[in-house]
């Protein structure tokens, strides 16, 4: 990355989360040791939300949760109480992301221009892997949330096209298997 | 006074109507809508006094939306606040020369949404 670098973005996802966190939640979340990960494939299980990010930068972020932590988001988000993940929990998860991800995707605008933000896509699922086309390394950013690891994660490509840098998003790229 | 809720998101409608129900304005009914398409058929329907709207959304967005109703007659007038992740200073110009009465950024507390209200209301 030219313009960013990996510690950029850390700083700037770790803003992001705490901001989220503490205003529309009520809740302090303490940051640990973030890294670059290689391995475009994961397995997973509980929830994990994608966003697209759209511009002469672009690429997707996303957040990964246990079901539990999702539900205890939930759970303070709308100030209701959720023991089991349904669509509230899953909306909640996907305006949690929306919102952090927005936020990154603002203070990136300073420095790379004008970006696009997709719609999120929550998949909630046990043994599924997720895997985005391209060699790009991803930044990320674990949390501690009251014992539980929430994960925000940031994979950004410079596109040299300036006409594929136009092009209206579409969503995020990452390809899902359950 | 009707008000109107703009978000492709029901945590956030759900979140708003809450705030909504704690603030100290006049409230006859909340109104729900997904996207712009659905607020207009809302607007159409009711007497709104008052819209809350987010500007990312499906089909048709905040801003598309905004730019309908300060170009109706009926709807002029009718007071519109954004509340969106959308904080970059470009956004918040063309929202503001669009016609929008107020501009909240998400995350927001409850009392932002209070204070914006109590200015307009």
């Amino acid at each position: 990355m030219s313009a960013l670098n990996h510690d950029d973005l850390v700083s700037l996802v770790r803003g992001a989360t705490e901001n989220v966190f503490e205003t529309m939640l009520g809740q302090s979340i303490v940051s640990e040791n973030a890294y670059m990960d290689s391995v475009a494939s994961t397995s997973s299980n509980g929830v994990v939300s994608f966003i697209g990010l759209a511009g002469v930068w672009q690429g997707t972020g996303s957040i990964a949760c246990s079901a539990a932590c999702a539900c205890r988001l939930a759970s303070q988000l709308l100030m209701g109480e959720y023991s089991a993940v349904d669509d509230e929990v899953l909306d909640a998860v996907a305006e949690v992301t929306n919102m952090i991800l927005g936020n990154v995707k603002t203070a990136l605008e300073e420095r790379l221009g004008p970006m696009g933000l997709s719609i999120p896509t929550v998949i909630y699922g046990r043994n599924f892997s997720s895997r985005t086309v391209g060699k790009q390394e991803w930044t990320v950013v674990p949390f501690d949330c009251d014992g539980e690891r929430l994960e925000v994660q940031l994979c950004l490509a410079e596109q040299r096209d300036p006409l594929k840098a136009r092009v209206p998003l579409a969503g995020g790229a990452a390809a899902v298997q359950l | 006074m009707n008000i109107l809720i703009v978000d492709d998101s029901a945590a956030i409608r759900k979140i708003l109507q809450r705030v909504l129900g704690q603030a100290k304005v006049p409230i006859s009914q909340v109104y729900e809508a997904g996207d712009g398409f659905e607020a207009l058929e809302m607007l159409k329907a009711h007497d709104i006094g008052l819209v809350l709207s987010d500007i990312n959304m499906p089909n048709m967005d905040g801003l598309q939306l905004l730019s309908q109703v300060r170009a109706a007659e009926q709807w002029k007038n009718v007071p519109f606040i954004m509340i969106t992740t959308e904080g970059s200073q470009a956004k918040v110009m063309e929202a503001v020369q669009l016609g929008a009465s107020g501009y909240v950024r998400k995350p927001f507390t409850p009392d932002q949404i209070k204070e914006k209200l109590a200015g307009l209301v």
